[in-house]
């Protein structure tokens, strides 16, 4: 008898969950429909023709810390204000997370918009038919947005995203460390620089901080070689032959030796992560590091007491390099974007639109979000350094983005992996550019 | 007496396909998860490997060996594969002699015994991902380790511990050590215990001292433990991964890359998955052999005597 009403009680709950279930289920559509109903009589009286039929836009995001999380809803919110029939379902998900998301979502589960960095990886969703071709849709706003930012998110002539961040990798620098070791100016040149290293390696200060494990922050050091180097068009050219065996290369590559010959990396950088890097010179021990626009705040972040440097720090552009190609305004940048996918509805490019307006931009550059690629939300800068950020993308004739998103596959991987050994002593110059010119042809 | 036997196995009754029935319809759901999350992927690896594949784009490139060639002459993959024979012969010669001794000992009454198994057993209820972040917190530069030695005046052992690239297996090794030895402590202990101390006993009043005792008549009875022990030891050694990766994602360079860690890097860093499935194949393949040999040669007895206890 007991078991048997245990069983009866067991069905009685799984019916109950599964009701539970099918209704979750069920009540987006239904609570989408729910306004739709009244979606006439609202938008009549502002003159729409459309049918306003009920639309969702699916829109994933990276943005998971506050205010830039908020900011976002709360766009949203304005947007569907405006627009009762469109329900925008906001699906926000750690960096790693949404990576590992997005590459096992099938097709026809694609989010209408989601987090996109441009570059190699957006070319391979391009391919595989994933992204929507949005070139027209755009052609009456897309002058509001920063042409080299919306250029990153372009793939053969086709545009498949928009960017609303975009930033320009500089050395940011302790000011007192640096008077410490008596340097009154930021070089400009690369002997400069070199100098300035070797006068706070004799100061007993840690010149620069890498990171050994992540790899990745060297790179850009390595980056801007070959660029200040060879210049835009022999980076771009190497980077659409895949021949990196090239004078350029294996030149800033003897560069890097240059620099490696000072010993001028902070204790422990063989193994250290970005978060180790970041600490050091947030908490005033290394002088330097090559980073992007979000670097302040990821030392102010790791370092003790989370104050960071506080006033203590600035800003300059990469130093030239003697004899090299490269105009020194030319910068290595990058930043984030929002990718329109293949089953996008009219209205999820609509949002995109407000989404970039100068007014929902400035609130976003005002909270410190983002670097704004809308024209017009300079101004909402305040901090000198990243007023010195967007100066510098401003000034920049040629903007490469980060070798490692602009390329695909093998080749984005053997940029972190090849150029890591040569920071570490591991390869020569020329390994590197062999290594390069392989993996480009994976 | 064949007679009967051979009666009984013609017509099994009604009660025996019942039982067969019963059994068939618990292990069905089982066997099924199996051949989906098990069977099906290995057979997927096999395929994927035959081809240049981004993991985006219909499998179309079909290169054949191609693949295997590459792993085969690829340094940082040669460096992988030696790294974890390393990691394999380190455990079998360190790690499990080391797990014995303690286990001997602590199988021994004396106070505080308890507490000792439980302290040494404690890391390996750790997972891996918190026992990497943990050391890699211990071991940075001026971190407590570093200073620990400085003020013992032991300054010159600190050592960059993990971007030494000849340094940094010794150090994930001791890493693993610790977080293992007490799970080969409580097997072994497990199986001394299962030992009659009479037997000992009776070597004691043969004459024989506690060395020759343990020698001639502890570590045979031992034997099945310790064999199943340096199996486990064997496979972890040739799968490892979290700790690593964690740790130093494989560097500096290649300098700590295990098969695992060059698996995963093809696949989901280079988005290579046809290369990546081939080092999956490579890796399965290592670990079928060494079990299978393993299992045909050094179990032997005890699979035997296991199958014997069964049927009788």
């Amino acid at each position: 008898m007991r078991s048997r009403h245990r069983i009866a009680a067991l069905v009685a709950t799984a019916s109950i969950a599964f009701a539970a279930c099918s209704g979750g289920g069920g009540s987006s559509p239904a609570t989408s429909a729910a306004p739709s109903a009244a979606a006439p009589s609202a938008a009549a009286p502002s003159g729409s023709s459309a049918a306003a039929a009920p639309v969702t836009v699916d829109w994933w995001h990276i943005t998971t810390g506050n205010p830039g999380k908020a900011d976002f809803q709360a766009i949203a919110d304005a947007y569907t204000a405006a627009h009762p029939n469109v329900t925008i379902k906001i699906t926000v998900l750690e960096n790693e997370a949404f990576k590992t998301k997005l590459s096992t979502t099938a097709a026809a589960d694609y989010p209408d918009l989601f987090q996109s960095w441009g570059g190699g990886i957006m070319a391979d969703q391009a391919d595989a038919g994933l992204l929507k071709d949005i070139t027209a849709d755009i052609a009456g706003w897309k002058d509001t947005i920063n042409p080299g930012a919306l250029g990153i998110y372009a793939y053969n002539g086709k545009q498949y995203g928009v960017p609303w961040d975009m930033g320009m990798i500089g050395f940011w620098y302790n000011k007192a460390l640096f008077q410490q070791a008596g340097i009154t100016e930021p070089p400009k040149t690369w002997d400069e620089y070199l100098a300035a290293v070797q006068k706070l390696k004799g100061a007993g200060i840690e010149p620069l901080a890498i990171a050994g494990k992540d790899k990745w922050p060297s790179m850009h050091l390595w980056t801007y070689l070959v660029l200040r180097t060879g210049g835009g068009d022999a980076l771009s050219q190497m980077i659409k032959t895949g021949n990196w065996n090239t004078d350029a290369c294996t030149k800033a590559g003897d560069q890097v030796l240059k620099l490696n010959a000072l010993n001028p990396y902070q204790a422990g950088y063989k193994a250290a992560t970005y978060n180790n890097e970041a600490a050091a010179v947030g908490n005033g021990k290394a002088a330097m590091e090559l980073m992007g626009q979000w670097a302040p705040s990821v030392q102010m972040d790791q370092s003790a007491g989370k104050k960071g440097l506080g006033d203590k720090l600035g800003w300059f552009a990469f130093p030239t390099v003697a004899g090299g190609a490269g105009a020194a305004a030319d910068g290595v940048g990058g930043g984030n974007g929002i990718a329109v996918g293949v089953n996008a509805p009219p209205e999820a490019i609509d949002f995109l639109k407000f989404f970039n307006s100068v007014e929902n931009q400035t609130k976003l550059n005002t909270d410190n979000v983002g670097l704004s690629t809308t024209v017009g939300t300079e101004n909402a800068v305040k901090d000198p350094n990243l007023q010195a950020v967007l100066a510098g993308r401003g000034n920049a004739k040629f903007m490469q983005l980060y070798l490692d998103q602009a390329t695909k596959g093998a080749l984005s991987q053997a940029f972190n992996d090849a150029t890591i050994a040569l920071f570490l002593g591991q390869s020569t110059p020329a390994e590197v550019c062999q290594a390069l010119t392989d993996a480009a042809a994976k | 007496m064949t007679a009967i036997s051979r009666a009984t196995r013609r017509r099994p009754g009604p009660r025996t396909r019942t039982r067969w029935l019963t059994i068939a319809l618990f292990v069905l759901p089982a066997l099924v998860l199996y051949a989906i999350f098990v069977l099906l992927p290995i057979v997927q690896a096999m395929q994927y490997s035959l081809y240049k594949w981004n993991g985006l784009t219909p499998l179309t490139d079909f290169v054949g060996l191609e693949n295997y060639v590459t792993a085969v002459n690829s340094r940082s993959f040669t460096i992988s594969v030696g790294n974890n024979l390393l990691i394999l012969f380190l455990s079998l010669f360190i790690q499990i002699p080391f797990s014995l001794a303690l286990a001997a000992l602590l199988n021994r009454r004396f106070p505080g015994r308890a507490m000792f198994r439980v302290l040494f057993f404690l890391p390996y209820v750790l997972s891996e991902a918190v026992t990497g972040i943990v050391f890699s917190l211990l071991l940075q530069p001026d971190s407590v380790l570093d200073s620990t030695l400085t003020n013992a005046g032991l300054e010159s052992f600190v050592q960059d511990w993990l971007g030494d690239s000849t340094l940094v297996m010794i150090t994930l090794f001791v890493i693993i050590t610790w977080k293992y030895f007490g799970f080969h402590m409580i097997i072994m202990l497990a199986g001394l215990q299962g030992i009659p101390r009479e037997l000992e006993e009776a070597a004691f009043i043969d004459g024989a001292d506690r060395r020759t005792a343990f020698r001639y008549v502890t570590l045979p009875l031992l034997g099945p433990t310790i064999r199943v022990s340096i199996f486990l030891s064997m496979i972890g050694a040739l799968q490892l991964f979290d700790l690593v990766w964690v740790m130093t994602g494989g560097g500096p360079v290649n300098a700590s890359s295990t098969m695992a860690i060059a698996m995963f890097k093809a696949g989901f860093r280079s988005h290579e998955f046809g290369y990546g499935s081939a080092l999956a194949v490579i890796l399965f393949l290592f670990c079928l052999v060494v079990a299978l040999l393993y299992q045909r040669f050094v179990l032997r007895r005890d699979t035997e005597g296991a199958v014997t206890a069964y049927g009788g």
